[in-house]
């Protein structure tokens, strides 16, 4: 029923940590999230792309230490494919993801508490049909706990190499892209109010490519 | 204003970068991932073993999942906690109940609003479930990993979000 004290401890550091660096990146707000599908806000792409690039290369720096080890997710193709339209179209119409509806919630956002509301309500129905959910997901099949290194044969450090390099020539062209079209910042402003370099970064599809590998 | 938590928000590169630390701090520090809507299944399979006598034997869920508060529920509330002391830091709290880009294109009622926002939540997490995973656990911890289950979902998800957004708000509303 519960973990150690410890464990409870650590899970809400981290989680706090986590909360900060949601709302201080903007994506707890309604408007950041639809945005960012509308192509009209980047700030979800960059900071998931960016997160993406820097855990990876640490968790495979770390992974022959022993000090960390991977935890995959099985690619069941029904429950992926159709948990990503689902995903997909509530997330959308929703305009808040899990974990950054909870940091709505902290932000004062009503319409996300009520979200977070339907979201138990949500998880409850797919316990009460986890017996025919599960034999009926399995029926397109299940590849297992691979990684696409794995799926490929090549090692994982093409990959991470790969990402960076994306990540670079993306940021580098967002950046260019920005300051191209708006007054010049002094650098620090930059961090103060990112909404100020969204605009005009749109153009250069920042980081796009990374989701899309 | 030296004191970045008063600031209203940080570079999203910035952001980025420290979720990416975040995440090894977790794997290395409870072996776990980052990831929200596990602990929604947990609650809910809790709560329901409390309201239905007889659920946890008639339903092999209970057998084949361990329902607890744990770690990951913790870091639920940790993300809530985290969002109120950063909003009230730095005076960025909304504590509205129809975002405006959403009046602008369906009106001000929040009934509406509300209705919608309980159904499409309550959507998500069912997506989410049947996939194991969210933003966080497949978009962020599982992409990190390279995992294959992971880059599949992200690019479904992102790819039917651009297209709900779009049939929703078209390209003519304006930027709100």
């Amino acid at each position: 029923m519960f973990d150690p004290f410890w464990k409870l401890a650590l899970g809400l550091l981290t989680g706090m940590v986590f909360g900060l660096l949601l709302q201080k990146g903007r994506v707890a707000k309604f408007h950041v999230i639809v945005n960012q599908f509308l192509f009209r806000d980047w700030t979800v792409v960059k900071i998931m792309g960016t997160a993406v690039v820097v855990g990876a290369v640490g968790i495979y720096a770390l992974l022959p230490t022993e000090a960390v080890s991977l935890h995959i997710k099985p690619l069941v193709w029904l429950g992926v494919v159709a948990g990503g339209v689902c995903f997909g179209a509530g997330m959308a119409i929703f305009g808040y993801c899990p974990g950054t509806s909870v940091a709505a919630c902290g932000e004062g956002r009503r319409d996300a508490m009520v979200g977070v509301l339907g979201m138990l309500l949500g998880a409850g129905l797919y316990v009460i049909l986890y017996p025919q959910l599960s034999s009926l997901l399995e029926s397109w099949g299940d590849a297992g706990k691979v990684t696409l290194p794995e799926m490929s044969g090549t090692s994982p450090w093409l990959w991470v190499g790969g990402l960076c390099v994306l990540a670079i020539g993306a940021i580098t062209l967002s950046v260019r892209g920005s300051s191209g079209e708006s007054p010049r910042f002094p650098k620090g402003d930059r961090n103060v109010d990112a909404s100020s370099t969204e605009g005009p970064s749109r153009e250069t599809n920042p980081m796009m490519e990374t989701d899309r590998t | 204003m030296n004191n970045p938590l008063l600031k209203h928000s940080w570079s999203p590169y910035l952001v980025g970068v420290g979720i990416g630390m975040l995440s090894w701090f977790a794997f290395w520090s409870a072996d776990h991932p980052l990831g929200i809507t596990t602990a929604f299944e947990h609650t809910a399979a809790m709560i329901l073993e409390a309201a239905i006598p007889g659920l946890a034997e008639s339903n092999s869920y209970y057998q084949e999942q361990s329902p607890k508060i744990g770690w990951q529920w913790m870091l639920v509330v940790g993300v809530l906690l985290g969002s109120v002391i950063s909003s009230f830091m730095s005076g960025d709290r909304e504590p509205i109940t129809v975002p405006p880009l959403w009046q602008s294109r369906f009106g001000a009622s929040a009934g509406l609003r509300l209705t919608v926002a309980l159904l499409s939540a309550g959507l998500m997490i069912f997506g989410a479930r049947l996939a194991k995973g969210c933003t966080s656990g497949h978009g962020i911890s599982g992409n990190l990993q390279l995992a294959a289950s992971s880059w599949l979902f992200s690019f479904i998800f992102f790819a039917v979000a651009v297209l709900t957004a779009f049939l929703m708000y078209g390209r003519s509303v304006r930027d709100v």
